[in-house]
């Protein structure tokens, strides 16, 4: 603690600031830890799992049917001695199980005849099972018409199980739709409104109060999103559950985002191109238009596509106002009217994900689906957000300062 | 106002006349009744220390004040060719091509060299590639600046050094061809080689155009101006030709000021 315990003037001095110091560091570095292991592990649970259903052991190692196909009923047909010989299996298990909570936790020795049985049931069962697996049936609904005949029910036992087949085509297509059209509509208005604030507009009260509002709007739970989307589109405007009542909820949305971002991109452009352009002669937009806008692109775009790809991915905005949960029909099918392409409903993969994690009965089968339309529905955000990337790399090759 | 001619600028014609001008941000007001006659092609300094509204009344004549929202005129009037600049009917626009302005901070746009003196054209609407191309070499050449870019006009004009950005900047407000130019300290942030070739442009341009400029450097004002205006706490405190400022001012203010003993 005092220089005259130092071996020499530049060792380590292990004083109580010092061990604070690390410490904190250390503080810091496990929290951010805790995050890295988080989003690692969400990301390759997701990834894991959900490239059941997307990839295929053979070629074209991409499940094409899982991403084309619309979902579909599975009709399962299980060989029948084993599915009997499985059922017991597991009345017998049953039947241990109880008998063990009956026991005494004294009674060593049953406790331990009973746990070894259970033991090599639970072998027998996972052999069966794997068994089982090899034997079974599975058809999509549509393979299943197509069949000729039925597996001989003496054979097999037969159930199904909806939305566990096919595929979840409609809803990537969906979803796609509604960011595009989202995005669309929030960068226009989100822009008009951030040039407005930040260019016309007179500093002031008024202006801080309308600033602060547009942040507010980000804090609003996306449900009351939804709900406001469904009162005013839906109902009001009469549009029904279609798609572009569901691009305005989530375009509306987005703006808090599109608008802060392209507010900030601006001002950050230096008052030098205004006040150069304007001492040339330039009209207020002109001078805009030439020397604020192109460069201010690259931070706009970015931000505002980001947030509305993240915008993009919530259910509740949707649920009431754009997404079914089942259509036959492709956005571009049986149409009349070119103008009804826009009044439809379509499918979405997070109002998807919901439906088959929530409103079905859960089976091992409906798993694959939700993980492999959650892996789909990443790679679409991810697919967004680096596009959005490589647009604001080129944009600012173009235009560097 | 001392108006003290001096005999070799006898015939010249005013073309900014200034008279009695009262200019406020909010309830600051920055100029008192400041009167004053600018003369066609000649340099005239506006000197003193900081704060004390010479950048203010410099941005008056082309109306850049008209950006700061609290900024107005409380009286007086500005003319420039005999028109009044704060009518209601002054298209700033037009006003802005007629009245060129540099300012302190070279702000060449993030574009190639071309394209920053073809900017002003441009934004006229003039497109065809002769008439800019006829332009840009004008503008460069009466900016000092040709010999040394001509080979890299295509190149992004932030790749140019301090000084040939400002000299750029000059070469740009040239081509929407001001008969003024107006210059808020242009050679602040210019190193000492610099700050004289723009000087040396300055006394070239003289023969064409007519040029105010806001300057620190004293010296600076004693080499390149014809007349000196001296600011003090939004006042003009004497203005006269550049030779009388320097070597025998009327007011002790400006002695003391021009011979460093404040300011």
């Amino acid at each position: 603690m005092t220089t005259k315990n130092k071996p020499h003037l530049f060792s380590y001095d292990l004083s109580v600031k010092r061990k604070t110091e690390g410490v904190i560091k250390w503080l810091f570095r496990i929290a951010t830890y805790i995050v890295i292991l988080a989003a690692g592990y969400l990301f390759a649970n997701i990834i894991y799992n959900g490239s059941k259903a997307v990839f295929n052991v053979r070629a074209p190692f991409i499940n094409i049917d899982f991403l084309t196909q619309k979902p579909q009923t599975l009709h399962v047909y299980e060989p029948k001695l084993i599915y009997a010989e499985l059922k017991k299996i597991n009345a017998q298990q049953v039947a241990l199980r109880s008998e063990l909570k009956g026991l005494s936790l004294m009674d060593d020795i049953g406790v331990a005849s009973i746990k070894s049985k259970l033991k090599t049931l639970e072998q027998k069962y996972e052999e069966l099972d794997a068994e089982r697996k090899e034997g079974r049936l599975l058809f999509s609904d549509t393979e299943y018409r197509k069949l000729d005949q039925t597996p001989f029910s003496e054979e097999y036992t037969y159930s199904n199980y909806a939305y566990s087949g096919g595929g979840i085509g409609p809803a990537i297509i969906g979803t796609c739709l509604l960011v595009f059209g989202s995005i669309a509509i929030a960068l226009t208005l989100g822009i008009l409104c951030a040039i407005y604030l930040s260019e016309y507009s007179r500093p002031g009260r008024v202006l801080r109060i309308i600033r602060l509002s547009v942040l507010n709007l980000s804090g609003v739970p996306s449900i009351v999103f939804g709900l406001f989307g469904f009162g005013m589109f839906v109902l009001f405007f009469g549009w029904g559950v279609s798609m572009i009542a569901g691009w305005f909820t989530l375009a509306i949305m987005a703006l808090p985002v599109v608008i802060t971002a392209s507010e900030e991109s601006m001002r950050a452009i230096p008052k030098g191109f205004r006040e150069g352009s304007l001492a040339l002669g330039a009209s207020k937009w002109t001078s805009i238009r030439t020397n604020v806008i192109p460069y201010a692109l690259p931070g706009i775009l970015t931000s505002s596509i980001m947030g509305i790809a993240r915008v993009a991915g919530e259910t509740a905005p949707i649920m009431f106002t754009a997404a079914f949960a089942l259509r036959d029909q492709l956005p571009w099918e049986g149409l009349n009217e070119w103008t009804d392409f826009f009044f439809q409903g379509v499918m979405a993969l997070p109002y998807h994900i919901y439906v088959v994690s929530s409103k079905i009965p859960q089976n091992e089968y409906t798993r694959d689906m939700q993980y492999g339309a959650a892996f789909v529905f990443l790679f679409i955000v991810g697919f967004f957000a680096l596009s959005s990337i490589v647009l604001r790399a080129r944009v600012r090759k173009k235009y560097k300062w | 106002m001392v108006t003290k001619t001096n005999s070799s600028l006898k015939e010249c014609t005013p073309i900014i006349e200034v008279s009695e001008l009262d200019f406020a941000y909010g309830s600051t007001q920055a100029l008192f009744n400041v009167s004053m006659d600018i003369y066609e092609k000649q340099v005239t300094a506006f000197i003193g220390p900081s704060g004390c509204g010479k950048s203010t009344f410099l941005r008056c004549f082309n109306r850049m004040n008209d950006l700061i929202e609290v900024a107005h005129t409380k009286g007086g009037n500005i003319k420039i060719n005999g028109v009044d600049i704060n009518k209601p009917d002054v298209d700033v626009i037009e006003l802005r091509k007629h009245v060129g302005m540099v300012f302190q901070k070279s702000n060449p746009f993030p574009k190639s060299i071309y394209d920053n003196i073809a900017y002003g054209l441009r934004i006229q609407g003039i497109k065809k590639k002769e008439i800019l191309d006829q332009v840009v070499e004008e503008c460069l050449r009466s900016a000092a600046l040709w010999d040394e870019v001509k080979d890299r006009l295509q190149e992004s004009a932030l790749g140019m050094s301090g000084g040939q950005q400002q000299r750029l900047c000059i070469a740009r407000a040239l081509a929407v061809k001001p008969r003024i130019l107006l210059m808020d300290e242009p050679c602040s942030a210019l190193d000492p080689v610099a700050t004289a070739k723009v000087e040396e442009l300055i006394h070239e341009l003289k023969k064409n155009y007519t040029i105010v400029i806001v300057t620190h450097n004293m010296q600076q004002a004693a080499r390149v101006s014809d007349r000196t205006a001296f600011f003090y706490l939004g006042k003009l405190i004497e203005y006269d030709a550049t030779d009388t400022i320097f070597m025998n001012p009327n007011n002790e203010q400006t002695e003391a000021y021009v011979s460093g003993r404040f300011g």
